[in-house]
């Protein structure tokens, strides 16, 4: 712990710096994998990381001289721009395609057998018996390679080379290329609109500051722009064409890799090295937007480019029957050579009669005893090999196929307005879908549309929803036509509120609409004389534009003043100082002066923030609440906005320190932001929006219906925790009802699962029931949370050493924040650690504990981990990485041997779609990535419910039935062989005709199972969707198991004995012209009673009876009759006597009746006790259902939890969200992003103090809709909890004033276990600060305070930060007195306590003691 | 679906049943109500069957008797004693006197039957060259692989027929004299040995070499019998229709049994005062007694046996129809005590829906 901070500090440095314009570059990155489930691939990446990457400008020679060797074949280390998509070309296509069709060991098994035949020896069967099903195989599947093949080429070779594009070798002009003949080192000139060919590096462009903005929907599915940014070198240099020419830099960088948001390097250029990073890239796939012409030099091309990195390796997925498939076609195979050498014993017996008494034969016999029975058991070996189901390999693919394409076809998976159809682009995962267990989902795109819109607002306490009266002028006329700049898209019309804007009366509402038209970050751009806003999220563009439409236009921008017309008035506002959005402030101010000259402070924010710095609470407050309560009932993302005109005087006063903070060299964000707090105060509240993440159609009964059919859905998104939140209750996901479990709680039941673990030793049984209450159960997660968790133990050293070092050079953040996280961090991964010390001392270690197999530490907090999640009802995981998302789903693959299905839209979800056994794409308007890398692409996640519930239902079974019965028809036919051996002496002869066999699986049997695997439906489809239950079945393997395997095998070989012994006892005595007591009619009649038992079978088999099924079972006959008159024909027999023995064997023997009535006999007795079963089976099953149907549903679980869960009593939830990133405003205020004169170019050595938009260290978001959810502890001890919090306010003092002490030592690197003594375990007494305080439990301080986050560090039993000691005032009390009360506490009445929050005493609503500490009493 | 297109997407898939699975269908529900007339009327149709097939296998007369000559069992042993040797001397005769009391009715079979003989043994089964006997000239003087060791003589002169079943030919004669009156003349009743193989055999499958000047013997020229036969295959029977490889004794061999225990036609008997069946009287049967089968344990049998609509005698066919059909039946009362039990539950289940 001790260690120096070296690498990890610098990789963090360098990863923020980056992370600008990345939405998941959340934290470092290399150590997010677990051992256990280790992604190769990251290590692999890691040893890459060496700069050995050298890119030269303008010089192709260099570039070339690059070679990578493999053995003794050289080729260009440099990848040139063409990619080839098709896996075959015409030369290869044959070697290629018999070289992977022979990878597969049954192939190999059948190519081996049929060499065998060529040894006459031993060869038993004829040589076409398995030539040609294996033929018929080999062809089927290389065409259906082809044409996969084809159909990828045509698709990606269309869309895989766009036109052209600028490039140039010519030192005056660009030149014209097409896109494969880039090369690294050129330099590329991109045009609005364009695509990027290659990765670039991004070298000027004719924005200011060379800033180029890019679309990412095609490789991470976000629409909103991104900007890049040239270095800073390359945009001063570089600026006219002549001077292009001449670049002769040198790129030095990593090996390509596949992280998309991960790029190091620098720039080597006139003996200077410039630092590069992903900023300054521009990857292949991203479009350019908002930006004339951007120039760009080559680094990667063609596969070495991040996208197609990303895109390659495409690991096979394997279904659960696939694998099963292959176990049971090992377990035949292995029964066969059994049963092989079992029946070379008997002929062993046997031979030395054959050779010494049967004069007939024993100059047959020739080779002594052993070697004679050597060959046997290799000529039974290939006899039998007719029983290791072949062609079910070959019907199964077709099966598969066929199952993908009715996917394909169905118009119920058809979106009409994307003309998007659903698409199987996996052919081998259909039966899968019925088995899915888990259902992993992405947000933004995929349950919700990515699409906001404004629903309502509250002005002045008023709501105003929209009109209700649409049915009376249903085509209305435009509302806002009176209004040049309105955007006819907004849906949104109340006139009610129209009226009151356009009276421009009430002032209130102006300033509510004059403040959405001020206060945020978006910019305009006039388009065909259309304002066209380009927003940094979606939440934005919606405001504004409602305020544009209200007749609030803002129309531009400029460094310092934004124009907006009012109601036809352009207005210009004069921005004194814009105070960015980000996490942790959640809320966004403008200070202005308008044109009168007064200064205002429009403020917007969420709600639990804003009315922390109200000035006054009284009724337009209280009914605001209200609104809000009723937008969050609805599930709607609420804002509040706010204001005040602010003194000249004052202004000027903090416009001094605003000056100071912005010019100090460390923590200037943490000054800033404590400026900034000084002057959100005191704010008078205009309103509150509401906006609709509007959801996708469907979502909510897909969800229902998915969870009816037992299958769990979790929701994994990079978004923040409360938008996570707003969309599981959206989606009713989450209901009022659930007690929502976070972080402590986690961890709390962990560690109690811990301890019964280790209590109740061995407690398997019970172990699971032991987590929960049987209450309904939700968790909520962050990634940086899961990572503590699983990660801790390993990865804590630097953690801590993150934390301890997080002086000026770390990004700020707001510091209990840290210290939270920091905390927790370590409580956590104390907590482990202790299980894990506890592992090593005591005898109880979890080898022991968990049934005998050597659990690590690790494993074991996965699993129990895992098993609580998946006692959830939901989880939701917010923030976390693609890594972390994919991790997810591995660890739930793993621990619960469960189906999973992952689906998202984005670049973000790939990982998660290639780790699941499924995973979904979802073709949305957000690019093509998360589709290329699914298995299965839908257009909404509604067609989820179809996909699984009917296809997937519809396919397992199909797949289930066809399997039972392909078994049980080879067994009914092939049995026979081995009791015939019993007969024949054992020498191998075969049974059947050598045609029959050869043709017995491809035709005379085969339609009818293709029929049962392409046709078949138990119930249809409508059916399955009103029972969701039946689902299940599939879950729990119900239709094809060992079980079933093991039925079918014993039904056939039952068969098999009836044909087989009937028929020899018939025979035995029976003689006459017309016997069948020879070898050929022999053959024939049990033949004949097979293929006909099998097909009553069939016809008992199919629930659905088709024209299509009469035809196949007919037509399966009518192959029969006619390949067996075809092959006993007197023509054929003239071609090779040899090849067609059985010349008219069937026409003689089955024109005799009574030999029909032999094959009636052996029909009927097969068929008729399974029809009898049958019906039996089903009315005692008609009987049994009911009975289990009342087992208890969710719905009775509903029961309430009781006192604990106080929605409404206790505080509202918060509904507030905001997709928005930081950083904008930034861009705004330096005019970096705007248009100016060009040539400035100072603010470039701004462009590295632009904070990054991310949280620099893996902190946890304090929940502050936290009311609701149920803390165990707190809960356990909710009854005292007044007494207590009474109690506990005394010794925050003395604790709070030791770590004062602490601090003046000043002791900054702390030793390991120290830290450990004075972080007190977790299981520790509500004293100790278990529960972080949530953001509510900031107070509200007053201006007296100077540094009002200084609270709750003091609030904390803790350790010295060397920024404390900056910061810190010297001399500042160790903690405020504990009994203070809110200074507003006296001017306005406060609404009964416990009601509001925003009553300064926000952690009332908190059921964790910890923040009831800060309450005053 | 081009004249639609404009009119929806061009990427929706088309809405016919077949596509969307929705093909008109029959959903069979196994239900009591339907099954249970079934397995009763099958019950019945069974027994029914059985119980003609029972009668008329009954009605069928068989005589056999087993020459195999071991000792104490006929006249036959001293041939059996020769038999120990693998070559047994030619022509050592015995004789089966047997007497019938009443009409044998006809048309009468005989037949031969051998047991322990593993003509499925599956080195020999193949030992035959089709092409040869299909009476290809090429395949004449060059008999198929299979055949060895009896492809090729020693001399180098290639075996017609070659193969272990052609050299194995069951050689055993019979003829069979009757005795109208008690201490009367001895009768030869004529055996009919044609019309014993499949017609297709005979006419079809097995075609003798294209004759050479008219003559067989000169179509064989250049080929040797099978090391066992003491004449050529041209020489099999003096008439000319029923030599050489369509010789019907010889197709009727060749057609290889497919249990180690079989029955092969020899003889019918429908010719003159004997159509109609063999009058009561005495019997002989003079055995020429070749082949040896005591070396593997084997015996042979010869039987006399007439034949029904259904063939052969067989018991065995009609007490299983009779067994299946009571069975289903059986079945039948099964299902309807199920049925009932049950049903009253269904009822309510229904009444709830």
């Amino acid at each position: 712990m001790g260690d120096a901070p070296g690498r990890g500090g610098a990789q963090r440095r360098r990863l923020h710096k980056q992370g600008r314009a990345e939405k998941y570059e959340l934290r470092a990155e290399g150590p997010t994998s677990m051992g256990s489930l280790a992604y190769g691939e990251d290590l692999e990446e890691e040893k890459n990381s060496a700069f050995t990457w050298e890119v030269k400008a303008n010089s192709r020679a260099f570039n070339s001289q690059f070679k990578t060797s493999f053995l003794c074949w050289q080729r260009q280390k440099y990848k040139s721009n063409v990619i080839r998509t098709a896996k075959y070309n015409a030369f290869s296509f044959l070697p290629l395609s018999l070289y992977e069709q022979f990878h597969r060991a049954s192939n190999l098994y059948f190519l081996f057998i049929i060499i065998l035949q060529g040894f006459p020896e031993i060869s038993t069967l004829p040589w076409f018996t398995l030539f040609a099903p294996l033929v018929c195989l080999l062809t089927i599947r290389a065409t259906r390679d082809l044409v996969d093949d084809i159909v990828r080429w045509r698709r990606l070779g269309a869309g895989g080379a766009p036109p052209h594009i600028y490039h140039r070798p010519h030192p005056r002009s660009f030149l014209w290329k097409k896109w494969a003949n880039l090369c690294v080192g050129d330099l590329v000139c991109l045009h609005r609109d364009n695509i990027v060919p290659a990765d670039l590096l991004l070298l000027a462009s004719t924005e200011p500051s060379s800033l180029c903005y890019v679309e990412t929907a095609d490789i991470d599915g976000e629409t909103n722009l991104k900007f890049k940014q040239a270095p800073p070198v390359t945009h001063l240099e570089l600026t006219n064409i002549r001077n292009m020419a001449s670049f002769q830099g040198k790129v030095v960088c990593e090996e390509p890799n596949s992280r998309m948001h991960h790029f190091v390097g620098c720039l080597e250029w006139n003996g200077r090295k410039h630092p590069l990073d992903s900023g300054n890239v521009l990857l292949r796939g991203c479009r350019v937007r908002n930006t004339d012409t951007c120039y760009g030099m080559v680094i990667y091309a063609g596969f070495d480019a991040k996208i197609m990195k990303n895109c390659g390796r495409v690991r096979q997925k394997r279904t659960k029957m696939d694998r099963l498939m292959d176990k049971l076609v090992m377990l035949i195979f292995a029964s066969l050579v059994l049963i092989s050498v079992a029946l070379s014993f008997g002929f062993w017996f046997k031979v030395r009669g054959f050779k010494a008494k049967h004069h007939y034969v024993s100059s047959k016999h020739l080779h002594g005893v052993a070697t004679e029975t050597f060959f046997i058991f290799w000529g039974f070996l290939m006899l039998l090999s007719v029983m290791v189901p072949m062609a079910m390999f070959i019907t199964a693919e077709l099966i598969y196929l066929g199952n993908s394409i009715f996917i394909d076809w169905d118009v119920q998976m058809y979106h009409a307005p994307q003309d998007e159809p659903a698409k199987a682009r996996s052919t081998s995962l259909n039966d899968q879908l019925g088995q899915v267990e888990y259902v992993f989902s992405d947000k933004t795109g995929t349950l919700t549309q990515n699409v906001m819109t404004f629903k309502k607002c509250c002005i002045a306490g008023v709501i105003y929803g929209p009109d209700e009266d649409k049915e009376e002028s249903p085509c209305q006329e435009n509302p806002y036509l009176w209004n040049n700049f309105a955007d006819g898209k907004l849906l949104y019309r109340n006139s009610r509120l129209l009226c009151a804007v356009r009276h421009n009366e009430d002032k209130v509402v102006r300033e509510f609409w004059r403040l959405l038209a001020i206060c945020h970050t978006v910019m305009v751009q006039e388009k065909d004389n259309q304002l066209v806003y380009q927003a940094a999220s979606p939440d934005e563009e919606a405001l504004v534009t409602a305020a544009r439409n209200f007749g609030y236009v803002f129309m531009a921008r400029t460094q310092d003043s934004i124009t907006v017309m009012e109601l036809g008035e352009e207005r210009v506002y004069q921005v004194l100082a814009m105070m960015d959005f980000n996490s942790i402030r959640k809320r966004m101010s403008v200070l202005v002066r308008n044109p009168e000259g007064s200064i205002y402070l429009y403020t917007k924010g969420a709600d639990v923030v804003i009315f922390e710095r109200l000035h006054k609470k009284g009724m337009k407050e209280w009914t605001t609440e209200e609104a809000l309560a009723s937008f969050a009932e609805e599930t709607l993302r609420t804002l509040c906005l706010a204001y005040k005109e602010v003194d000249e005087g004052v202004y000027e006063e903090w416009r001094q320190r605003h000056q100071e903070a912005s010019i100090l060299l460390q923590n200037r964000a943490h000054a800033l932001h404590q400026v900034y707090e000084e002057m959100e105060q005191g704010l008078q509240l205009l309103g509150a929006t509401a906006i609709e993440d509007r959801l996708q159609d469907g979502v909510c009964d897909t969800i229902k219906c998915l969870k009816q059919g037992n299958i769990k859905v979790w929701v994994l998104t990079g978004d923040k925790q409360e938008t996570a939140v707003n969309i599981g209750f959206a989606c009713q996901l989450l209901s009022e009802s659930m007690v929502i479990l976070e972080e402590k709680e986690i961890v709390r039941i962990l560690e109690a699962y811990w301890e019964t673990n280790n209590n109740v030793q061995r407690g398997k049984g019970h172990r699971k029931n032991r987590f929960l209450p049987q209450v309904k159960v939700a968790m909520v997660i962050s990634g940086e949370f899961l990572d503590q968790l699983l990660l801790s133990l390993r990865k804590e050293p630097r953690a801590l050493v993150h934390s301890m070092n997080g002086d000026g050079d770390e990004p700020w953040q707001e510091p209990d924040e840290q210290r939270k996280d920091f905390l927790r961090a370590r409580r956590v991964s104390l907590m482990w650690r202790t299980l894990g010390i506890q592992l090593r001392s005591s005898g109880l270690a979890p080898q022991v504990t968990n049934s005998g197999t050597s659990e690590s530490p690790e494993v074991w907090r996965e699993r129990a981990f895992v098993e609580l999640a998946s006692q959830c009802q939901a989880v939701i995981c917010c923030r976390v990485t693609p890594k972390q998302k994919a991790l997810i789903v591995a660890l739930v693959k793993k621990y619960q041997g469960a189906v999973t299905l992952a689906i998202g839209d984005g670049a973000n979800d790939i990982n998660m779609i290639k780790t699941a056994d499924i995973g979904v794409g979802l073709a949305g308007q957000e690019g093509m990535q998360a589709v290329q890398n699914s298995d299965y692409a839908l257009a909404q996640f509604c067609f989820l419910k179809r996909l699984l519930l009917v296809h997937g239902r519809w396919s397992y079974m199909r797949v289930c039935k066809f399997l039972r019965h392909f078994i049980y028809k080879t067994a009914a036919s092939m049995m026979v062989q081995v009791w015939f051996a019993f007969y024949s002496g054992f020498t191998a002869q075969p049974l059947y005709e050598g045609w029959f066999l050869a043709f017995f699986n491809l035709l005379y049997s085969t339609l009818p199972v293709l029929y049962i695997g392409l046709f078949e439906q138990d119930v249809s489809a409508e059916r399955s969707l009103e029972l969701p239950e039946l689902y299940t079945a599939g879950q729990r393997d119900e239709l094809f198991n060992y079980r079933v395997f093991l039925q079918a095998l014993g039904h056939g070989t039952i068969t098999s004995l009836v044909n087989f012994f009937v028929t020899l006892w018939v025979s035995h005595d029976s003689a006459g012209p017309v016997s069948f007591s020879d070898y050929q009619s022999f053959a024939v009649v049990v033949a004949m009673s097979g293929l006909l038992s099998i097909t009553m079978e069939v016809t008992l088999v199919i629930k659905y009876w088709t024209v299509l099924s009469v035809l196949a079972i007919i037509l399966s006959l009518c192959f029969y009759v006619l390949a067996t008159w075809a092959t006993q024909s007197f023509w054929l027999f003239r071609v090779s006597p040899s090849t067609f023995p059985f010349l008219y064997a069937d026409h003689n023997v089955l024109s005799h009746p009574s030999i029909l009535l032999v094959v009636l006999l052996n029909v009927s007795l097969n068929t008729l006790p399974t029809l009898a079963l049958r019906v039996i089976c089903q009315a005692l099953k008609k009987a049994g259902p009911e009975q289990v149907e009342e087992a208890p549903s969710e719905e009775m679980i509903t029961v309430e939890p009781g006192p604990y869960l106080h929605r409404g009593s206790r505080g509202r939830r918060s509904s507030y969200a905001f997709s928005h990133r930081e950083g904008y405003a930034d861009l705004i205020m330096q005019g970096t992003s705007l248009r100016k004169a060009p040539g400035v170019h100072s603010d470039m050595l701004l462009a590295d103090a632009i904070p990054s938009e991310e949280e620099p260290t893996p902190g946890v978001r304090a929940s502050f809709r936290s009311s609701r959810k149920m803390s165990l502890l707190g809960r356990r001890r909710q009854p005292r909890q007044a007494e207590v919090s009474a109690e506990e306010t005394q010794p925050a003092g003395p604790a709070s004033a030791s770590a004062a002490a602490d601090r003046q030592r000043g002791s900054v690197g702390q030793s390991p276990p120290r830290k450990r003594e004075s972080a007190p375990p977790p299981s520790g007494g509500p004293a100790q600060p278990s529960g972080p305080p949530s953001l509510r439990g900031q107070p509200a301080l007053p201006e007296e305070n100077g540094s009002p986050w200084k609270i709750p560090i003091l609030s904390w039993t803790s350790w010295p930060y060397s920024w404390q000691k900056l910061l810190q005032p010297p001399g500042e009390g160790p903690a405020p007195p504990p009994g203070r009360s809110p200074p507003e506490a006296g001017p306005t009445p406060p609404p009964a306590a416990g009601e509001s929050p925003t009553d300064g005493q926000p952690a009332r609503g908190e059921p964790s003691l910890s923040e009831s500490r800060l309450s005053p009493t | 679906m081009t004249w639609s297109a404009t009119a929806r997407g061009a990427h929706q898939p088309d809405n016919t049943a077949f596509t969307q699975q929705r093909l008109p269908a029959w959903q069979p529900l196994l239900s009591a109500s339907i099954a249970l007339p079934l397995f009763f009327c099958a019950g019945l149709a069974f027994i029914g069957l059985g119980l003609g097939l029972f009668y008329s296998s009954n009605g069928i007369k068989e005589l056999e008797y087993d020459y195999t000559g071991n000792p104490g069992t006929g006249n036959c042993s001293a041939c059996a004693l020769a038999d120990q040797y693998r070559a047994p001397p030619l022509r050592c005769s015995c004789a089966w006197y047997f007497s019938l009391p009443e009409l044998f009715p006809g048309p009468v079979y005989l037949y031969y039957e051998l047991t322990n003989f593993y003509q499925n043994n599956r080195r020999y089964s193949v030992s035959r060259d089709d092409t040869q006997l299909s009476g290809l000239p090429s395949a004449l003087r060059h008999p198929a692989n299979e055949c060895a060791p009896y492809q090729r003589r020693a001399s180098g002169l290639p075996i017609a027929p070659c193969g272990a079943i052609a050299n194995s030919l069951f050689n055993d004669s019979f003829s069979l004299w009757h005795q109208r009156q008690p201490g009367g003349p001895y009768v030869e009743v004529p055996l009919d040995r044609t019309g014993i193989a499949w017609w297709t055999d005979c006419h079809v499958k097995f075609r003798n070499p294209p004759l050479v000047n008219g003559s067989l013997a000169l179509a064989f020229h250049g080929t040797a019998p099978p090391p066992n036969w003491p004449r050529p295959v041209y020489e099999l029977s003096p008439d000319p229709n029923n030599t050489g490889f369509i010789n019907q004794d010889f197709v009727v061999w060749m057609r290889t049994a497919a249990l180690p225990t079989f029955r092969k036609l020899y003889a019918r008997i429908r010719q003159g005062n004997y159509s109609t069946g063999l009058p009561r009287g005495s019997y002989i049967v003079n055995i020429t007694y070749n082949y040896p089968v005591r070396a593997f344990g084997g015996h042979k049998l010869i039987v006399f046996s007439n034949i029904s609509w259904m063939g052969g005698k067989n018991p065995f066919l009609g007490i299983a129809y009779l067994v299946v059909g009571s069975l289903c039946i059986l079945m039948g009362f099964v299902m309807l005590v199920v049925y009932i039990r049950y049903q009253d539950q269904n009822d309510e289940d229904e009444d709830e829906e």
